[in-house]
């Protein structure tokens, strides 16, 4: 039924086809079986668009159901001259199961920013929504979130690297299978929706078997490589959600570069609505 | 060498070894957070004051804000202590002490409770904060009313689907601080500041009112408040202090207000609206501040957001209004680097079109390392018409550079 199903929605790569998936999910039920059954439904695919949109959906699924997750992050900004300057901060999320994500970011280093905290309602489509606490003022502000091309913190991640990355953000190619680092991976296309986007597309190397983003490239808007992301030093939290500790993001067109790195994940801390709402992130610290 | 610079290389060194027993502190208070920043501060004024016995020249002066946090329970009781410190060579006014913040706060599922000493922000403008009515103005610190006395307050807050409800009940009224005799920016004559008037025979201890609600809708940010107390905004009342000088006594009526801040974000557009109804005794009257803000991202293919903003303020009392605000337009950009740094740059002209009354400011700031912060803001007043609040400060257009060491 499934494989009718979907064989049905070929012409539609689009939500209805992501919203039977989600539902043919929950009859499946099993988790166990779940790797199997992405597998199933990537090696159904007959074009490559559908099968780089089956290998997001994978991936998309495999990290579902993770409710909330809190990590403390460092960020390690350089130029092309070496010279370094760090970021520290701390982020929490809360999944959402009808639209997207919600996360607040509170920053403790430099110290001239600490106590600034930013909160992010991401949308499936269209902006996302995003305030700002200037703890000086102690004034919450909504702020325009159609910046998502422009630098997070200074650093080589734009905002929209780092928001959450829902399938229907973007379309998708499937390009070829490559092994990266010993990894059997799947190597996909994609192309941002938002003509905000500071890209034209994207090449992601995704693992086969764990569906982890190993490394990403970014191409400008003139088509020209900007970018690569790599993914380092995964690992597996509550026996199913994989995190990766250390994030590299190289800029090919001006050689400065930025670490992320991720420690202390925390998942399933019972983090509710109230977590995230404009009075959270006037207390955040 | 003077007393008063005696004084301040004593301060400045004080100041400058203050670090190491910052560092000490937050190792001694093992359970607490502790942050905040000191710094020096230079102010310049170009012109030679309008009373000789006015500062000129360079003044220089020192403030500490240290901020003492800690809680229990993951947050849902906590105690914040806040003090401030300012020590200036020129205006003895200016040298203060405040408590900004001192409270014990408890958050619950559906509701919030606040006892203490605190600060409120209500308002989405940017050139002025017309409908923010909780605290006091510092004015001696800024004169863009954005230093704040803090505020003793009870604040009850309902969390609930149809939006947020805060009920304030404020016990004790603060009074503006204003530059003092030896202040500039200040009005001649000078506000004596130790002869208040109040309607209220309680004086500063009667008891204010407020509740607001706010809530997002979408892209709209709204909120709706009642305020009914002692007014924030004094008007004047000229009277001769025992040296049989002419001064100006702040008078402290009470007054019913009603206000609401709307904004509304709509891709890179931010639409922005206060407006409030006062009314009290000898005071009547409607305010507005409309305005928009739109920024371009990444100028020119870098990384530069230069942002746009204008704003109309409107005040039904016309030239009687004790605002400078009462029918000007403010237009401004806002640059920033998105650098290393975070280097800003926020510059603006506010002109009333009633009475040609101009007036530029800039403020910059940039990170210099790790825990400096390096600060710039000048303000001219180039046109000022005789029927202007501003033109009390026609000869006080100034520079101030301010470097701050976080702790």
């Amino acid at each position: 039924m499934k494989k009718v199903k979907l064989q049905s929605n070929i012409s539609e790569v689009g939500s209805a086809l992501i919203e039977y998936i989600h539902i043919s999910i929950v009859f499946l039920g099993v988790f166990a079986s779940l790797n199997s059954a992405y597998a199933a439904n990537i090696e159904d695919a007959q074009s490559s668009e559908e099968k780089g949109l089956a290998i997001a959906i994978a991936a998309d699924e495999k990290d579902e159901g993770w409710g909330d997750w809190s990590a403390n992050s460092e960020m390690i900004l350089r130029n092309r001259h070496g010279e370094s300057s760090t970021r520290q901060l701390r982020m929490i999320n809360l999944e959402q199961e009808i639209d997207g994500d919600k996360r607040l970011i509170i920053f403790d280093h430099p110290r001239d920013v600490k106590g600034t905290a930013f909160l992010v309602f991401t949308k499936k489509v269209g902006n996302d929504d995003q305030w700002l606490y200037l703890p000086a003022l102690k004034r919450v502000k909504r702020i325009a979130s159609n910046n998502q091309s422009g630098p997070f913190v200074g650093s080589e991640f734009a905002y929209e690297d780092l928001s959450s990355q829902e399938v229907e953000k973007y379309t998708y190619n499937y390009l070829r299978d490559e092994v990266i680092d010993g990894i059997d991976s799947y190597v996909i296309e994609r192309y941002p929706e938002d003509e905000k986007s500071g890209y034209t597309r994207q090449v992601v190397w995704i693992d086969k078997n764990e569906y982890r983003t190993l490394r990403t490239d970014y191409y400008d808007r003139k088509g020209e490589i900007l970018k690569t992301l790599t993914a380092h030093d995964y690992k597996l939290y509550k026996d199913h959600f994989w995190r990766a500790n250390r994030f590299v993001m190289i800029n090919h067109q001006t050689g400065k570069s930025t670490d992320l790195l991720w420690n202390d994940y925390e998942f399933s801390k019972g983090l509710s609505e109230r977590n995230f709402d404009r009075n959270s992130l006037q207390r955040a610290r | 060498m003077h007393a008063k610079e005696k004084l301040f290389t004593g301060f400045f060194i004080l100041w400058a070894v203050s670090f190491q027993p910052a560092a000490l502190i937050a190792q001694l208070l093992e359970d607490w957070e502790f942050a905040g920043y000191t710094s020096i501060e230079s102010r310049w004024f170009i012109d030679g004051p309008l009373d000789s016995r006015q500062e000129s020249g360079l003044g220089i002066s020192l403030s500490i804000e240290p901020e003492f946090y800690r809680d229990w329970n993951e947050g849902d009781l906590s105690v914040t202590f806040k003090p401030f410190i300012r020590l200036d060579s020129e205006d003895t006014e200016r040298t203060h002490f405040d408590i900004r913040e001192l409270y014990l706060h408890k958050i619950s599922d559906h509701w919030e409770l606040k006892a203490g000493v605190d600060k409120v922000f209500w308002g989405v403008i940017e050139s002025q904060h017309l409908v923010d009515i909780i605290n006091q103005t510092d004015l001696i610190e800024n004169l863009d009313r954005e230093e704040k006395l803090g505020q003793p307050m009870i604040n009850f807050t309902w969390i609930s689907k149809i939006g947020n409800f805060d009920f304030f009940l404020l016990p004790y009224f603060r009074e503006r601080t204003f530059p003092g005799i030896d202040g500039r920016l200040r009005s001649q004559p000078y506000v004596d500041t130790d002869r208040p008037v109040y309607e209220s025979d309680a004086e500063q201890w009667h008891s204010d009112l407020a509740m607001r609600w706010s809530q997002v809708l979408g892209e709209f940010d709204l909120g709706l408040y009642y305020f009914y107390g002692t007014s924030r905004h004094p008007l004047f009342q000229p009277d001769t202090n025992s040296a049989g000088e002419t001064v100006l006594r702040p008078v402290y009526n009470l007054m019913h207000q009603v206000g609401s801040d709307i904004q509304w974000t709509h891709g890179g557009w931010l639409l922005k609206f206060e407006g409030l109804i006062r009314s009290g005794r000898d005071q009547h009257y409607q305010a507005f501040a409309a305005g928009f803000e739109y920024t371009f991202y990444g100028l020119f293919g870098s990384s530069i957001d230069a942002g746009v903003l204008s704003e109309y303020h409107y005040d039904s009392r016309g030239d009687d209004a004790t605002s400078i605000f009462n029918q000007d337009i403010f237009t401004g950009t806002r640059i920033t680097l998105n650098d290393n740094w975070d280097t800003a740059i926020l510059g603006g002209a506010f002109y009333d079109h009633d009475n040609g009354t101009t007036a530029y400011r800039v403020e910059f700031e940039r990170r210099l390392g790790d825990r400096y912060k390096l600060l710039i803001e000048g303000q001219k007043f180039s046109e000022t018409a005789q029927n202007d609040l501003s033109y009390n400060f026609r000869q006080d257009s100034y520079l101030q550079i301010e470097l701050r060491r976080y702790f």
